[in-house]
């Protein structure tokens, strides 16, 4: 119960500075060259680091469910992308196992 | 609360109205698989109404156990988040009308998409504390609503495998990168991030996948060869 509250401040904490700091830092010295690169890479990044071991190593009805949700993103709506995934993946595991 | 005050909080309610038809349901599945996790109800709702970041909420839920990794989902709370300095530093050069004040209230509610409406607001003119309160506030309180639902709804739901719930954000993390796209120098960024993070996870004990994973991508982003740039 402590530690869940310490978490969850930890993260408000944690994402408010994240916040805050753009707003706050000098204005016009906009990075450039590698520095820019490397920053604007940081959320793809994270975000793939977080979903490859169930899209790539969680099994064959998640990659194929990836693969479903991927093409799906790409024309509809977030959310309706996001139910067509689950969807497909339900499908597949009664499917293939 | 004058009238033209009043006219820019409901301009800014009005424009966020599809980002919170899409948003609720997401906000109700943080709810319901946060509870699967372990979190109380009341756990839930204190953690959307304080830190109000869907990506950081569904990758704590990612690294959750017991013991709690306090350390841990703190450290990719803010890696998560980086994203928002860059967002900041834009957003701000807009900002003349905020108060001091208000303007460290603001940036409590700039999420991804009260962040891109404020910058589009600021392309036609001047951007009000009132248009941007009117979308922080709505899209906050319905997070708020959208996750203590879910927690309350989650717990007849049983194992979240059996209905794809534990997939869920695996496909909200798909979709969101597609937007992160930039061609060749992306999909190498991609591709070093997916083969560390999922060979971390298989040989190295605890969560260290995404930070290596992270890094690994970022790494990969500074040696690409650099466009030319007009400067």
């Amino acid at each position: 119960m402590m530690a869940t509250l310490a978490a969850i401040l930890g993260m408000a904490v944690a994402t408010y500075v994240t916040r805050i700091a753009g707003l706050w830092l000098v204005r016009g010295h906009q990075p450039r060259g590698r520095t820019k690169a490397a920053l604007d890479a940081v959320p793809p990044a994270i975000l793939m680091a977080v979903i490859a071991p169930q899209v790539l190593t969680g099994g064959v009805p998640e990659t194929l469910a990836s693969v479903v949700t991927l093409v799906a993103g790409l024309r509809l709506p977030l959310i309706v992308a996001v139910a067509a995934g689950v969807a497909s993946l339900v499908a597949l595991r009664l499917l293939l196992t | 609360m004058s009238l033209s005050r009043r006219s820019e909080f409901l301009a800014g309610m009005l424009d966020i109205v599809p980002v919170v038809a899409a948003a609720l349901p997401v906000g109700m599945l943080f709810g319901v698989i946060a509870v699967q996790k372990g979190l109380t109800p009341i756990e839930v709702t204190a953690m959307s109404t304080l830190v109000f970041a869907g990506a950081a909420q569904f990758v704590a839920l990612e690294l959750w156990r017991e013991p709690v990794p306090i350390l841990l989902v703190t450290f990719s709370a803010f890696i998560v988040n980086l994203r928002h300095v860059m967002m900041g530093a834009s957003l701000g050069r807009h900002m003349r009308l905020f108060s001091p004040a208000n303007r460290a209230a603001s940036a409590f509610v700039m999420v991804d998409e009260v962040w891109a409406f404020a910058e589009r607001r600021a392309l036609k003119g001047p951007l009000t504390p009132a248009y941007y309160w009117g979308m922080g506030a709505t899209l906050w309180l319905q997070w708020v609503a959208g996750g203590t639902i879910g927690a309350f709804a989650g717990r007849s739901l049983g194992d979240p495998a059996r209905f794809g719930f534990d997939f869920a954000f695996t496909a909200l993390f798909i979709v969101i990168l597609t937007g992160f796209w930039r061609g060749s120098r992306t999909g190498a960024v991609l591709a070093a991030a997916a083969v560390v993070s999922a060979l971390v996870k298989l040989y190295v004990p605890g969560a260290w996948n995404i930070a290596a994973g992270g890094l690994a991508g970022v790494a990969v982003a500074a040696l690409y060869p650099v466009e030319e740039e007009v400067r």
